[in-house]
């Protein structure tokens, strides 16, 4: 059965985007069929972090108006076969989604894969609320501060009332991805912690993505971080994450960089 | 500043555990997702604070709901040497 899975946030920023690439290309790569849409309509960066952004013709807009078929919009990941990405279009705004419109094309994806990630825009509005509307799965990407953390927990209350599952007394699974997270600063007090951000947003844990240089090594390629550098510890979290979705029992810890000798004696600053 | 002050850094995460807590009660409410109790408590904890320093399980408040009879417990225990808030 296919599962349609937003990401979202409320605040920009804090990881939407490299979650949904690397949520969507882990679960490919454990061999689900895997489509990640993009509702940024008017600021597409998917495919850019994804790498197609030379291979985008028909958009997510274009499809909603019935102007190109689904099968025109797909781009077919280069790197795994059953990866695809729904770029968003950049010349439009969010009012071209029409809820009807994207119902229809949530159905005809929901026909051909078995994952369906709507990567959000940032803000409450259209785009956000479209990019909702009709998921059975809800990853929060929050980061260890507290505008995120506030943000956070108003999208979680969207999810609870303007959702199709909250409206029609369905089942809509939260769970909370903790991004950017220095482990060493909330030790020191710096930060929030885990447990922290969890006693106040109340809902389960995906994963801990620890602050990373390797996520923009990743993004400046155009490849997700899980296939670009499956030993980083970024990329373990969102594998582990992926395996969770999946339904595998995973304890969730903090991954940590493993570090060579030469780095660990000239290295500036432990990677966290 | 005194010299300790220099070596011990003020941790500020406990800062914006507190100040968010204090906030999302708040926001609930207004939203329409009011948790009362924890609201209350809150409040409680922040009056009580600007005159004696209490640690914040101290204060517990209970809402029961009944179908006759609703109650509001509120526990306060006082610390025993009671302290001015710095």
């Amino acid at each position: 059965m296919s599962k349609v899975l937003v990401v979202t946030s409320g605040k920009g920023g804090v990881g939407k985007t490299t979650s949904s690439a690397s949520l969507g290309a882990a679960l490919a790569k454990a061999g689900q069929n895997v489509v990640v849409v993009d509702f940024d309509v008017g600021l597409r960066n998917l495919d850019l972090v994804m790498g197609a952004e030379r291979r985008v013709v028909f958009d997510l807009v274009n499809v909603v108006q019935g102007d190109a078929k689904l099968a025109q919009a797909l781009i077919r990941d280069k790197r795994i076969e059953t990866l695809s990405i729904l770029p968003a279009s950049q010349t439009r705004d969010k009012d071209a989604l029409t809820e009807e419109g994207v119902e229809r094309i949530i159905g005809e994806l929901r026909e051909k894969f078995d994952w369906i990630i709507c990567d959000s825009p940032a803000g409450i509005e259209k785009g956000a609320m479209m990019a909702m509307r009709f998921a059975d799965v809800a990853v929060v990407v929050t980061n260890p501060e507290i505008s995120s953390v506030r943000d956070s927990d108003r999208i979680i209350g969207m999810l609870d009332s303007k959702t199709r599952h909250a409206e029609t007394g369905g089942k809509l699974e939260k769970h909370l991805l903790l991004t950017r997270y220095d482990p060493a600063r909330a030790a020191r007090g710096e930060m929030l912690k885990v447990e922290d951000v969890l006693e106040i947003l109340a809902i389960p844990l995906l994963g801990i993505v620890p602050e990373s240089t390797e996520v923009l090594t990743a993004s400046n390629l155009g490849c997700p971080v899980t296939l670009n550098n499956p030993e980083s510890a970024p990329a373990r979290a969102y594998v582990e994450a992926a395996r969770r979705l999946l339904g595998e029992k995973v304890e969730v810890t903090t991954p940590v960089e493993r570090r060579g000798l030469m780095s660990r004696l000239f290295g500036k600053k432990a990677l966290a | 500043m005194s010299v300790l002050d220099f070596f011990i850094r003020k941790r500020s995460a406990p800062v914006a555990r507190e100040r968010l807590q204090l906030l999302l009660a708040h926001e609930h409410v207004l939203n329409g997702r009011s948790d009362l109790a924890a609201l209350l408590q809150e409040e409680i904890l922040a009056v009580i604070s600007k005159h004696i320093k209490i640690d914040r399980d101290k204060v517990n408040v209970k809402l029961d709901r009944g179908a006759q009879v609703s109650t509001l417990e509120i526990d306060i225990e006082m610390p025993e040497n009671v302290v001015a808030p710095d």
